[in-house]
């Protein structure tokens, strides 16, 4: 479709510029002069880290902007509708019937309490376009041309009792019952397991493609964007870096940013550690039978079992992944190892020692040798709390050291970091995503661990920003010897910095592979499909991908 | 690696410079509370009369030279009575909600860090003895032991501290579950560390707000007490009492009830000024 560059595009955008005012009455520039076509039928996306602007311009194409933000200039035409000179009431004609938008979470986007059709059909009954049945029967074939299961029933039925997967679909189902020209979708899969995400990929592209209407696809990851869009808008800062096609942006990069994220997406793979005959001896870490849950516990066991059997061993040096989609118990592992949630059954052995399940029965040197980061950087620190504080507690708490002896140790591990050592006066709140990240791995270095337990400590992240961890985690396993177990959902963190990677599914381990051949060796049904399921960045990726439905229908709660 | 450059010409000093500034609001509020805590310590040297003594030959006197406030039903000076009321007023208030807010406070953390069977068996208590009307409750303790001043604070401690400790309760239950309280207890740490150090500046903030909130009650129902006779006992009297003795010269015109009202509004709604103009430093802690 873009390789006809049609005359009269369907939307131009010239010159945007959003602007914002701050609590403290500053002016920000958010968009800075943004200028893109998008031709009739084309699907376009937009693609940046968080605070790039993309989801402010995919808003602004409704002439919708955020609380607080404004559009200070330019001209945003939309077929015929010149979008900024218009009047409040004649935008909210044009949204829904021109332009519609697929919210990120479904889940908040629908309202509990109402059937799914009366929300589907909301938009013909608002703006009268056709009668109530004819609706409902519009919307019928929208829910087979977007592959849901029982399309003449699921409207009867209420938002919770759909899947995830299913609800995203559903949301897009609202979004094309006006027929409109444009459709906004603002992260639409990011929120979804990757398994769930290629149906509802392939769903949205059958029904563009059979709409005709054109798209907008705002999204962080370049993979997923590659099997949609046919152009790509780079953006970094409010301003365009880079614009071309789908195949242009993906093999010819021009511009060094989109350079630097492409690297980003496929970090560096490591070189594994071989195993020498002493470190099979003795693993620093081993679990055996592991078994644990939550809720009140009776008779030995808690009324809600999350893992069941899990058993494994790491050496020292070492890195171990583990991978599994929300809800296979990743998280619980960590915890249970931690003691953090006490394991009813089975044993953790760091170092060949065992540790009692919960923490206050374990001593302070066993849980020195053990510490957990987590993923939420922002509520890991305590807010009140300035930097030093909070590096230097565990060395004060484990080792006893006060005062300048302290603040001295405080500045080598932000050095470690690579953080500046004045950084240690401020406050949480003053810190970026990516640098409380790496002050959270210093609080964990501080107490002088063997083995840190890392939960998706990377997933909250930037691509950039998180390639920029990996790489530290490396550097830092080097200098002093770490073992790390890094629990993740995206399979190319894992590859980048582990040695081996357990597949875990509801609670259990399914497979135990080496990172460096995942796919290759793969043999159970599950791990195959979740790794097979992880987008590529490639454009053909999702129409030459083949996976056996039966498989799907049995692992996938989709 | 963009994350690690930025600020890379700022000094190696802690940041100096507005860490604890006011706003005017907040400085007015505190002014008109440092002047009550001034007169409440300074009463007897400032008074003109002697508080208890009838001074003036007519009662429900009009403002003069002499008597700055008029006088009350009794003849006695009004000036001087606000005056040494201050001492009951605001030191009783301030020292039973000092007390109900650290009491109760403290116990909301630890319930919210112990949970189990210590959190259930105290909430529980708690809430029953919340279900007791407090001038009931107020009547039973003054009947049982006497009116004095401490007897006073006690019994109004006891009234408000199972509200502050529900109130703590629930900031804390929900401080408790964040994560850096997690990795401070998978360090290993006491539980008062993870009460005083993780989550009670987390919880500073509204806990403020609500023991300006209990400070004004306090002030009413010692007012409340004084006027079922359990409060301060005659000739002294708070400013409720005040209030209460001279309400019928609310009809002749008499100043004597508007002085003794306009001071209780100062000293509550200064009180919460300066607790809702904190500097943002402290209030915004915890959001």
């Amino acid at each position: 479709m873009s390789q006809t560059p049609h005359d009269t595009p369907l939307v131009s955008v010239r010159d945007l510029k959003i602007g914002a005012v701050t609590d403290a009455n500053r002016k920000v520039e958010i968009i800075k002069g943004v200028d893109f076509d998008i031709a009739p039928g084309e699907i376009l996306a937009l693609i940046g880290e968080s605070g790039s602007g993309k989801t402010t311009i995919a808003l602004s194409l409704m002439g919708h902007t955020r609380p607080g933000c404004s559009i200070n200039g330019g001209r945003i035409r939309v077929g015929d509708n010149d979008v900024t000179a218009m009047t409040t009431r004649q935008r909210a004609a044009m949204r829904g019937t021109e332009v519609s938008y697929v919210p990120q979470s479904a889940a908040a986007a629908f309202n509990p309490s109402q059937r799914i059709m009366d929300q589907v059909i909301e938009i013909s009954t608002i703006h009268k376009l056709m009668p109530k049945a004819e609706a409902r029967a519009k919307a019928v074939e929208l829910f087979r041309a977007l592959a849901l299961p029982d399309p003449d029933t699921i409207g009867d039925r209420y938002p919770h009792q759909v899947s995830g997967g299913q609800l995203q679909r559903l949301s897009a189902a609202m979004a094309l019952i006006g027929d409109p020209r444009l459709v906004i979708f603002d992260e639409p899969t990011t929120a979804l397991d990757v398994t769930t995400q290629i149906e509802v990929l392939r769903a949205f592209k059958s029904a563009m493609a059979a709409g005709g209407c054109a798209g907008v696809y705002v999204s962080h990851d370049l993979a997923v964007v590659a099997q949609i869009a046919d152009r790509i808008v780079v953006l970094r800062g409010g301003e365009v870096q880079e614009v071309g096609t789908s195949e242009q942006i993906l093999n010819a990069p021009q511009n060094p940013y989109t350079k630097e994220l492409l690297a980003a997406f496929d970090p560096a793979g490591r070189t594994p550690q071989p195993l020498s005959a002493a470190d099979r001896k003795k693993p620093i870490l081993e679990v055996t039978n592991l078994h644990a849950g939550y809720g009140p516990i009776r008779n030995g066991e808690p009324a809600t079992k999350i893992l069941k059997d899990v058993n494994f061993q790491l050496e020292p040096g070492r890195n171990l992944g583990v991978i599994g989609e929300s809800g296979s118990g990743k998280s619980t592992l960590a915890r249970a190892i931690a003691g953090i949630l006490p394991p009813y059954k089975g044993s953790v052995l760091v170092d060949g020692r065992e540790l009692k399940p919960d923490l206050a029965s374990r001593s302070k040197e066993d849980l020195r040798r053990t510490q957990i980061v987590f993923q939420l950087a922002d509520t890991a620190l305590n807010p009140g709390h300035s930097i030093a504080n909070i590096i230097g507690r565990p060395l004060t708490f484990y080792k006893g050291l006060r005062g300048k002896a302290r603040d001295a140790r405080v500045i080598e591990l932000l050095d470690m970091v690579h953080l500046p050592a004045n950084m240690r006066h401020r406050l949480p709140s003053e810190l970026s995503g990516g640098q409380k990240q790496r002050v959270n791995l210093a609080r964990a270095l501080a107490a002088e661990p063997e083995l840190i337990l890392c939960d998706e400590i990377t997933s909250a992240l930037d691509t950039v920003v998180a390639a920029a961890i990996l790489e530290l985690l490396k550097e830092l396993q080097s200098e002093l010897g770490l073992s790390y177990m890094f629990i993740s959902h995206d399979l190319s963190t894992v590859e980048a910095i582990c040695d081996d990677v357990l597949v875990m599914h509801k609670g259990v381990v399914v497979e135990a592979l080496p990172a460096s051949k995942m796919s290759e060796c793969a043999t159970h049904p599950y791990s195959r499909l979740l790794i097979s399921s992880i987008p590529k960045l490639d454009t053909g990726w999702l129409a030459s991908l083949e996976q056996d439905p039966e498989l799907i229908a049995q692992f996938s709660d989709r | 690696m963009a994350d690690t450059v930025s600020h890379p010409l700022s000094e190696d000093k802690a940041p100096e410079g507005p860490k604890f500034v006011f706003n005017w609001v907040g400085r007015v509020g505190l002014a008109v509370i440092v002047f009550w805590a001034i007169v409440a310590i300074a009463g007897p040297f400032l008074a003109p009369h002697p508080p208890g003594e009838i001074v003036d030959w007519d009662y429900f006197g009009p403002v003069t030279s002499e008597f700055w406030m008029g006088t009350d039903y009794l003849g006695r000076d009004i000036f001087s009575r606000i005056i040494m009321g201050a001492r009951y007023t605001v030191g009783i208030a301030l020292a039973a909600v000092t007390l109900a807010c650290t009491i109760g406070v403290l116990l909301g953390m630890i319930a919210a860090v112990a949970g189990g069977w210590f959190d259930m068996i105290l909430s529980r208590l708690l809430d029953a003895f919340n279900g007791i009307p407090s001038l009931l409750f107020g009547l039973v303790v003054v009947a049982a032991v006497g009116s004095s001043i401490p007897i006073l604070i006690m019994t109004l401690t006891a009234i408000y501290m199972p509200g502050s400790y529900r109130f703590a309760r629930a900031l804390a239950v929900n401080i408790n579950t964040m994560d850096f309280v997690t990795v401070a207890r998978a360090r290993g740490e006491a539980t008062p560390y993870l009460i005083l150090r993780e989550i009670f500046p987390n919880i500073l903030g509204p806990v403020l707000a609500d023991l300006g909130l209990r400070f004004v009650f306090i002030v009413l129902v010692l007012s409340g007490l004084s006027f079922l006779g359990l409060g301060v006992q005659p000739p002294n009297a708070d400013w409720g009492a005040l209030v209460r003795e001279n309400i019928e010269g609310l009809s002749l015109g008499a100043p004597a009830v508007v002085f003794p009202s306009i001071a209780i509004a100062s000293l509550t709604i200064s009180v919460n000024m300066f607790i809702d103009n904190l500097p943002t430093r402290i209030r915004d802690r915890s959001e």
